[in-house]
Parts: structure tokens; sequence; C-alpha cells
């Protein structure tokens, strides 16, 4: 499974001289994966995504705190982010990327560790509950916020 | 050259897929908690600025430092990983890409921590 590259072939190994010789190299990532068409779109998927939220969530926490800090975040702050469609926009894709591959990482996690297939047949359900609860909140927040409506019904 | 012997310490390869998995958990658990403090500004300003005080506490200072460095390492060690997949000749510079992802982690994160911290100066 895990490719190793060595020089080429056993006898270049033990030819080597002493110095040379070294640990066999860490592969890192995973292969990508084949059998399964679901594994591959995921494999593809975390990439995808991944180079998508280097953009989204490194820009998000710039802007809550390089730019602004945690003291300037209020009520009114979020108003006037929301007020403009790209921001509302913007966050909603990072919602969806971003809980996505997370959920979709907690399941390669818990193939890693939970053996036992009840449990893990339990485990996968409640991660993907959990992504359909969660998109429904944060689409929520993110398409029905209107302040206008929020101070009259303040009134 | 370096002696080969490594004695209990884990390979490279090993560290940085572990400091990868905790971190992307870690952000995983902290974005399901800020989905639901997010909703709360449906409710209106006194609703979320009531709850804002968390995100000011001490504690929770401190937890949003861990969580950018969390981010940071992810995302960077996250191009490795894609690096070492597309590029064909990827695999054979994955340590060298290691020690370019700890550089890059802390030339990004020690500014951005002072700035987040810059409130306490
Ligand atoms: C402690 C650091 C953070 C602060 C202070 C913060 C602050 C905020 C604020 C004020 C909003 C409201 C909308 C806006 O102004 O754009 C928001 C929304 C959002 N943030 Fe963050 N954020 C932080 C970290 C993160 C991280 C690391 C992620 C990604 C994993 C993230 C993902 C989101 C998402 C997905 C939304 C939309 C929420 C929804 O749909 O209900 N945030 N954040
Ligand atoms: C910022 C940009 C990001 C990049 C470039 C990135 C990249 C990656 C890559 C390449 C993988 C490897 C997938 C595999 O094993 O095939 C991965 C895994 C993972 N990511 Fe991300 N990611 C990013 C953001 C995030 C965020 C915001 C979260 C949390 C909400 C997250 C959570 C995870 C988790 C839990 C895993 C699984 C780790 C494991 O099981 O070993 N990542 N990521």
């Amino acid at each position: 499974m895990v490719q190793v590259p060595t020089g080429s072939g056993p006898d270049q190994v033990s030819a080597a001289p002493r110095s040379a010789r070294r640990a066999p190299i860490p592969r890192v990532g995973r292969e990508r994966p084949t059998g399964s068409n679901f594994e591959l779109y995921s494999w593809y998927f975390f990439r995808v995504s991944g180079l998508l939220l280097i953009l989204l969530a490194v820009t998000h926490v710039v802007i809550m705190h390089v730019v602004n800090t945690v003291d300037e975040i209020n009520y009114d702050f979020v108003v006037d982010r929301w007020n403009s469609p790209f921001w509302r926009g913007f966050d909603w894709l990072m919602l969806i990327l971003a809980l996505l591959h997370g959920l979709n990482g907690a399941r390669i996690a818990v193939d890693d560790y939970v053996r036992p297939r009840g449990w893990r047949v339990f485990a996968h359900s409640v991660l993907w509950s959990a992504a359909i609860i969660f998109l429904i909140i944060g689409s929520i927040a993110i398409v029905t916020f209107n302040p206008e409506a929020v101070v009259t019904a303040g009134r | 050259m370096a002696s080969n012997y490594r004695g209990y310490r884990p390979p490279q390869g090993m560290v940085s897929w572990a400091l990868h998995r905790l971190a992307g958990l870690g952000v995983l658990v902290f974005l399901l908690l800020h989905i639901v403090d997010i909703f709360a500004v449906g409710y209106g300003p006194e609703a979320f600025n009531d709850l804002l005080f968390i995100y000011r506490h001490p504690i929770f200072r401190a937890g949003e430092v861990i969580l950018v460095a969390g981010l940071y390492y992810h995302a960077l060690n996250g191009i490795r990983i894609i690096l070492v997949d597309f590029w064909s000749k990827g695999w054979k510079y994955e340590r060298q890409m290691f020690y370019a992802v700890v550089a890059l982690f802390l030339l990004s994160f020690i500014p951005t921590a002072i700035l987040m911290l810059r409130p306490l100066f």
C-alpha cells in the first residue's frame, strides 16, 4: 500500500555505502484510492476544497484578527458585513466547504480508530447528521439575516 | 552526515501527519461551536452582543491563538500533501517541503499572533 521510494531494486540497498543507507522515506498523505468511486471523489474533494479553503478560511481569520480585532466584532459589525451579498456568498461557500471537508476528515479518522462494525455505522451516522444539521443552521443564519426585521420585532 | 539512528523518535512524516489530523479535528470542533454562536445574530443585537463575552475571555483568546496556529499549519501542510500527490517530483522533496512548512508557519503565525494579542500590549 505505502509506496516507499527506494533506489532501484534490492541490490542497490545492500550495495550502498553505510552512510547512504537511510530509513525508508515516509510518504505523506494518502495514495489516491482505487476501488470505490466514493473514496476517489472524497480524495479529490479534500484537495480541491482544501485549496479553496486557504483563500476562504485564512482570509476570514485575517479579517477577524489582523485587520480587526475581536474587540471590534459585535452586532453592528456583522450587519455591516452581511449588507454585502459578496460577504454573504463568501461565508456561505466557506460554511459548505469547511463543514464537508472537516466532517469528511473526521470520517477518515473514525475509520482508523473505530473498528467494530456497529460502532462505525453509528459514528458515520452521527457525522452525516451533523453535516446536515449544521448546514441548515448555518444557512438559516446567513440567508434569513435581516436587521430591519429584528429592530421592528424588538419594539 | 547526521546519523540515521532515530531511537524512539518518530519519523518526521509521522509527526507531520499527526499534527495535520489533530489540527484538522481541532478546527472542526471550533467550527461547529462557531456556527452556533453566529446563529445568535438572527436573534438581534442583545442576544449576539451578550454572547460575545466568550470571544473576549482571556482563556478563549488563548484558544483563538491556538486555533489560528492549527489552521495555518493544516493549510500549509495541506499544500505539501497536494504537491506530493500531483507534482511528479514531489515525493523527492517531501522532507525539504516539511521544513518549508515549518518555516512558513513560523513566518506567518508569529506576526499574526502578535497582532491578535495587540490589545493586551
Ligand atoms: C476566532 C476566530 C474567528 C472569529 C472571531 C470569527 C468571526 C466571525 C464572524 C463575526 C462571523 C459573522 C459573519 C461575518 O462577519 O462574516 C463569522 C462567520 C463565519 N465564520 Fe468565522 N470567525 C473565526 C474563525 C473562523 C474559522 C477558523 C472558520 C473556518 C473553519 C470560520 C468559519 C465561519 C463560517 C462558516 C461563518 C458563517 C457562519 C454561518 O453560516 O452561520 N470562522 N465568523
Ligand atoms: C485551509 C486550507 C485547508 C487545506 C489546504 C486542507 C487540506 C487538507 C488535505 C490535503 C487533507 C488530506 C486528506 C487525505 O487524507 O486524503 C486534509 C484532511 C483534513 N482536513 Fe483539511 N484542509 C484545510 C482546511 C481545513 C479546515 C477548515 C478543517 C476543519 C473544519 C479541516 C479539517 C480536516 C480534517 C479533519 C482532515 C482529516 C485528517 C486525517 O484524518 O488525517 N481542514 N485537509
